[in-house]
């Protein structure tokens, strides 16, 4: 049976993962290439690493980390944040990638969904969502740059469009849920994954493990993703596959 | 020495990298020559089937062929398995190797596609590349496309139907799921392909 993933995310600056709440407040949480191990040691399903700098100073992503991170680990690893271009994506996945992530990038400019696509395939291109509730209703817009932009998008009308291009999965965050811990959105989630042919990652809200059952169950999604939960020793994450398989969430584990 | 085909397809790296973490003898190559003189070549792939046309345009496939011919364990790995298969419906218009009887088809509309994620598999017992790995294990699968379950298939998995995960036939093995991505156990089977004596 296919299970559901549970997805660590390393939100990286200047080579050091942080983590913020609602996309500010950042926080030192340690080396990227170490968490992503043991994170890979302790029973996740795949990790992500965002540059979250990366997109409002313009750099390209941190190549050197992305390289030093894949080295020791042996399951599905996404980088996002920073990529711009077909020639960006190619550097990072000859560093050790094995799914990129897009954002303000697709958005502007979403033939680049498409040209990827055609070259490492669907399932090599995530186009990560950063969506926030209009006026506390169940409609949401996305926004662009870190959150700093809000784009006018319907984001699962942008969702469905970014799947129509060729995009494998979708990475889902709520911007008015990230790093509180109050549970995922799964309005949105929920929207989205029944909107779309191709998988949903929820992110943003993780906490205890009943907002994990939730946004699986009611929410439909494929994956969950979460950061602070997990670097600031809240959750482990074999301890949170433990007690979702004990309420009856079909995970990888024992791993 | 392990060929790792490059035909300039998806992602050799983590491949190559998985091997070396095992300290295995592999280089990348796209030289049918080096093809030639290997002791066991991997096909790996992520990606679209039509890919693997160039394959037969730079006599990558003859290489392989003569190999395999030889008692050279060959190991194709997602659509690498796939082009073991006499075709896909991917590409309709590009030939498989032709090693397993069947064409690779679409998932169906009842579920959602690619298959992205950690499934389990049904393993027989008797499997040389298996050895080792617990009969439901689960491995990290992404793939739209998928080749039915035929006589030579070790290992099925069930979505939207069940299709194979693993085949063995002599010296050669096709595995859909990424053994690179999929933690120990992936490293494991690798292991296994890494010791085979043929």
């Amino acid at each position: 049976m296919l299970t559901k993933r549970i997805i660590a995310c390393l939100d990286v600056t200047a080579g050091r993962v942080v983590k913020g709440v609602q996309f500010e407040q950042l926080r030192d949480a340690g080396d990227p290439a170490e968490l992503a191990a043991a994170y890979g040691q302790a029973g996740a399903d795949e990790v992500v690493l965002l540059d979250i700098s990366a997109t409002h100073e313009k750099r390209t992503t941190l190549i050197e980390t992305v390289r030093k991170t894949a080295r020791q680990l042996f399951i599905p690893f996404t980088v996002g944040g920073g990529i711009r271009s077909l020639d960006d994506a190619i550097a990072v996945f000859e560093a050790g990638a094995d799914k990129i992530s897009i954002n303000s990038a697709a958005l502007a400019d979403p033939s680049l969904i498409t040209s990827i696509a055609e070259r490492y395939g669907s399932q090599a291109v995530i186009v990560a969502i950063d969506a926030k509730r209009i006026n506390g209703e169940a409609r949401f817009e996305a926004h662009v740059s870190g959150g700093r932009n809000p784009t006018g998008r319907d984001a699962v009308t942008w969702a469905r469009e970014a799947e129509e291009r060729g995009a494998g999965e979708i990475l889902l965050t709520s911007m008015d849920r990230d790093g509180t811990g109050a549970g995922f959105d799964c309005d949105l989630t929920c929207a989205c994954s029944e909107a779309l042919h191709i998988p949903v990652i929820a992110s943003g809200g993780g906490g205890d493990t009943e907002s994990f059952v939730e946004v699986f169950q009611h929410g439909k999604a494929d994956a969950a993703l979460a950061a602070s939960i997990f670097h600031f020793g809240l959750h482990s994450v074999g301890d949170l596959k433990r007690e979702l398989q004990s309420a009856g969430i079909p995970v990888r584990w024992p791993c | 020495m392990i060929a790792v085909v490059d035909y300039r397809a998806g992602n050799l790296t983590s491949v190559k990298k998985a091997l070396d973490h095992l300290g295995a003898d592999a280089i990348v190559t796209r030289d049918p020559e080096v093809v030639a003189q290997a002791g066991k070549i991997i096909l790996p792939g992520v990606g679209h089937f039509s890919a693997t046309a160039i394959l037969e345009e730079t006599g990558l496939r003859t290489a392989i062929l003569r190999r395999i011919e030889k008692g050279v364990p060959f190991l194709g790995v997602c659509v690498g398995m796939q082009w073991m298969f006499e075709s896909s419906a991917e590409a309709p218009g590009t030939p498989g190797l032709g090693l397993f009887a069947g064409a690779c088809g679409r998932f169906p509309q009842s579920v959602k596609s690619p298959h992205v994620g950690w499934n389990s598999l049904t393993c027989h017992e008797g499997s040389r590349l298996l050895r080792g790995i617990p009969l439901d294990s689960f491995v990290y699968f992404t793939h739209s496309y998928s080749a039915p379950v035929v006589n030579s298939t070790v290992a099925r998995c069930e979505y939207g139907g069940e299709f194979s995960a693993a085949v063995e036939q002599g010296n050669v093995f096709g595995v859909q799921f990424h053994p690179e991505k999929s933690g120990a156990l992936g490293l494991k089977l690798l292991e296994n392909f890494c010791g085979l004596r043929c």
